[in-house]
């Protein structure tokens, strides 16, 4: 599909949010205008970033089999878009994510051992208990307080990237939301508001396919697609292929670089599958087909990743059983030192007297009333 | 000193707070370009342009979401809900989101905005432009609540409420905007220019959130009220002769509770007046507040008067409102008690 210039009229690139950016094909060739100019390293690099992710999941999901969390999200089968889309991101843009994109965290270099202090909501939990485990912060990497309430984070992307257009910056923002949650009316107020004054944002709808146990056309609604949306509002609409991490790369670059440019906001639909359960208190076995990730036609998007570098030569079995090695030790490593601080099912969390900081700037009287009730 | 109504005192808080400091935007339903349908944001975009000032859609939950976008970014956003009565499609903005996410992120974040919006009926608004929903706000952890009763403080709130560095959520009663209505509605309008508190200082001045206001000593009865009430409140004193002390709350949270307590402790007797509807509103938390603190002072019961139980009414507005006669009864009841 051609990749259109970054000012290109939005009735002459309309058709887009009908089809489906690829650039992997079924060998592991990376095909076509949006194919990105990334070196070998920066592939290799992605799928370290993704290989990571998966491993910390599956660490933190053993994690909670083992009673030492009380919650945890996994983001299995959607790595390819956080940790592709954050490498076009630059130092002092601003992500405004769901609990879905761990990616965001991991590929900007965020030290994992403190995503896992939180996920056990121990001692050294930077958060001091207050979130549930997955519901991350961090200023400093650009990952915007995740809130939990569906939806409510895309005006405030939209307003955050208003301010920096404002401001005559060009920081960016992006916007993080799942196809079911853009049934929310906060989804639509965004959409408006970044037309109405062109924020230099990125909207990105990570479709994969379930809200909980309902399917995505719920959502949907009587559109072909979600990149649909974009249309009403005038803002330029991509359909991504979440699976393919060059893809990603490639539209999140364009995106991003339109953003930048302040040529105003892009609607990208990922198209992806969320293989695993919605959460550690879902069951979907009671609602979803069998064999559904395996006939899933997009694949996986470490296997793809990984097939390209074979394809491409720059890969092999030995080096691949290296990388996994290297990933799993380092969680290994990572979730030994974050273990030995407790964990909230060992007791072993902040002073519960922390829990009446924060709530204001500085402690009112009835805070500072109710904190010496609390621990007397 | 000017005498400004509280329309011009308002208007005159964003203009000193845009000078003062160029991180202060100013934004809402036709704010720009108009103005304000109240006029609270008259000449802003002309004098500061339509980066500082502008107009949004008709999405409360995109103004505040917008806005608290914004600070954190690291603007002062004070934004406009035309009225009251249509906060509630941003009221998850608010509730979910603005009032928690200096704690949720152990202030990594933090919120500096003001929510303003008008309050109250009076106006033949029906029930869509004359609620007081103060008590949704007092309710939740992390907000800071102020319900203004005339211009000088309204100044002086207001450009608090933008210094803060948490959000404040600022409820301006619409009858007070021209002058000190006292609930007789079939006399005529008194102006802010023949009271004194409409004397508005020219400039920068802060009047601190948290802290009551004395609106008028007195020894045998405490009124605890605010908004409006204030001066309903004080028609009710000079009609039934009762020496009330008439406390004008100016912050609902956090609550000044040493003013209220020394007050109730000195009087022995408490009314508590709100324009919103009784049940679960914030009398009762005043009414608590009272009892756990200064139930030995009490001589007699505290009365509670307040809007009625139902939507707020377009022809009965004034059986609906609490007005001096009521106001009167019930300060005649606690003085019998």
């Amino acid at each position: 599909m051609a990749k259109p210039d970054l000012d290109e009229k939005v009735e002459r690139i309309a058709l887009m949010r009908k089809q489906l950016v690829r650039v992997l094909d079924t060998d592991g060739n990376a095909v076509g205008p949006w194919a990105p100019a990334l070196s070998v390293e920066d592939r290799v690099r992605g799928l370290a970033d993704m290989m990571l992710v998966r491993s910390f999941d599956a660490r933190m999901l053993r994690a909670h089999r083992q009673g030492k969390t009380s919650f945890f999200m996994q983001s299995l089968g959607e790595e390819a878009i956080a940790c592709a889309q954050q490498r076009v991101l630059q130092p002092g843009d601003m992500n405004f994510p769901t609990y879905r994109q761990p990616g965001l965290l991991i590929a900007a270099g965020y030290p994992i051992v403190t995503m896992m202090h939180q996920v056990l909501s121990n001692e050294l939990d930077p958060l001091k208990g207050r979130q549930l485990p997955i519901m991350y912060s961090s200023k400093e990497y650009g990952f915007f307080s995740v809130s939990g309430n569906l939806a409510t984070q895309y005006p405030q992307a939209v307003g955050w990237a208003m301010a920096s257009a404002l401001r005559g910056d060009t920081k960016i923002a992006a916007a993080w939301i799942g196809e079911g949650a853009t049934a929310e009316a906060d989804f639509h107020a965004a959409l408006l508001f970044a037309s109405t004054y062109q924020a230099p944002v990125i909207l990105n709808i990570v479709n994969n396919q379930w809200a909980i146990s309902t399917p995505e056309d719920f959502a949907r609604g009587a559109s072909a697609t979600f990149a649909d949306r974009g249309f009403g509002y005038s803002i330029p609409a991509l359909r991504v292929d979440g699976n393919d991490y060059l893809a990603v790369y490639s539209a999140s670059a364009w995106a991003a670089e339109r953003a930048r440019s302040n040529l105003g906001p892009t609607l990208i639909e990922w198209v992806t599958l969320r293989v695993g359960a919605h959460s550690t208190s879902d069951d979907p076995s009671v609602y979803r087909p069998d064999n559904e990730a395996a006939d899933f036609p997009l694949g996986d998007p470490i296997n793809r990743l990984r097939q390209h570098l074979v394809t491409i030569g720059e890969w092999d079995d030995e080096r691949q059983k290296t990388l996994q090695d290297q990933c799993d030790q380092r969680i290994a490593d990572d979730f030994a030192t974050a273990d030995a601080h407790g964990s909230v099912k060992s007791g072993h969390t902040a002073d519960p007297r922390t829990m009446f900081d924060d709530v204001y700037a500085e402690l009112p009287r009835h805070l500072r009333e109710q904190r010496d009730e609390a621990v007397n | 000193m000017p005498s400004m109504t509280m329309i011009e005192a308002i208007r005159d808080a964003h203009a000193v707070a845009m000078e003062a400091d160029d991180r202060v935007v100013v934004f809402g339903q036709d704010v720009g370009y108009f103005g304000g349908v109240f006029r609270c944001t008259q000449g802003l975009q002309e004098r500061f342009g339509v980066g500082r000032c502008f107009d949004t859609p008709i999405s409360e939950s995109g103004i505040i979401g917008a806005a608290i976008g914004m600070a954190a970014y690291g603007l002062r956003p004070c934004v406009e809900i035309q009225f009251a009565d249509y906060v509630y499609p941003g009221y998850d903005q608010i509730v979910s989101e603005a009032a928690r996410i200096r704690h949720r992120s152990a202030g990594d974040y933090t919120l500096p905005m003001v929510v303003r919006m008008p309050t109250g009926g009076g106006i033949f608004g029906g029930q869509t432009h004359s609620q007081s929903p103060e008590a949704l706000f007092t309710h939740v952890a992390g907000l800071t609540t102020v319900v203004v009763s005339n211009p000088y403080d309204a100044k002086g709130l207001l450009l608090a409420a933008i210094e803060d560095q948490d959000p404040v959520i600022f409820l301006e009663p619409k009858r007070v905007y021209n002058g000190p209505f006292d609930g007789h509605h079939d006399r005529p309008i008194v102006p802010w220019s023949k009271h004194p508190l409409g004397e508005v200082p020219e400039g920068y001045y802060t009047v601190p959130l948290g802290v009551a206001r004395v609106h008028r000593p007195g020894d045998e009865l405490t009124v605890l009220t605010y908004g409006t009430l204030v001066h309903v409140a004080e028609a009710a004193a000079n009609e039934t002769g009762i020496d009330a002390e008439i406390i004008d709350l100016r912050t609902l949270v956090p609550l000044d509770v040493d003013t209220i307590i020394e007050s109730v402790r000195k009087t022995g007797r408490c009314i508590v007046l709100h324009e919103a509807t009784l049940t679960s509103g914030f009398g009762a938390e005043l009414s608590a507040t009272v009892q756990e603190r200064a139930f030995h002072h009490l001589e007699a019961p505290i009365r509670r008067v307040c809007g009625w139980d139902t939507p707020y009414p377009h022809a009965h507005e004034w059986d609906y409102f609490p007005g001096p006669e009521r106001v009167g009864r019930a300060m005649r009841e606690v003085m019998a008690g």
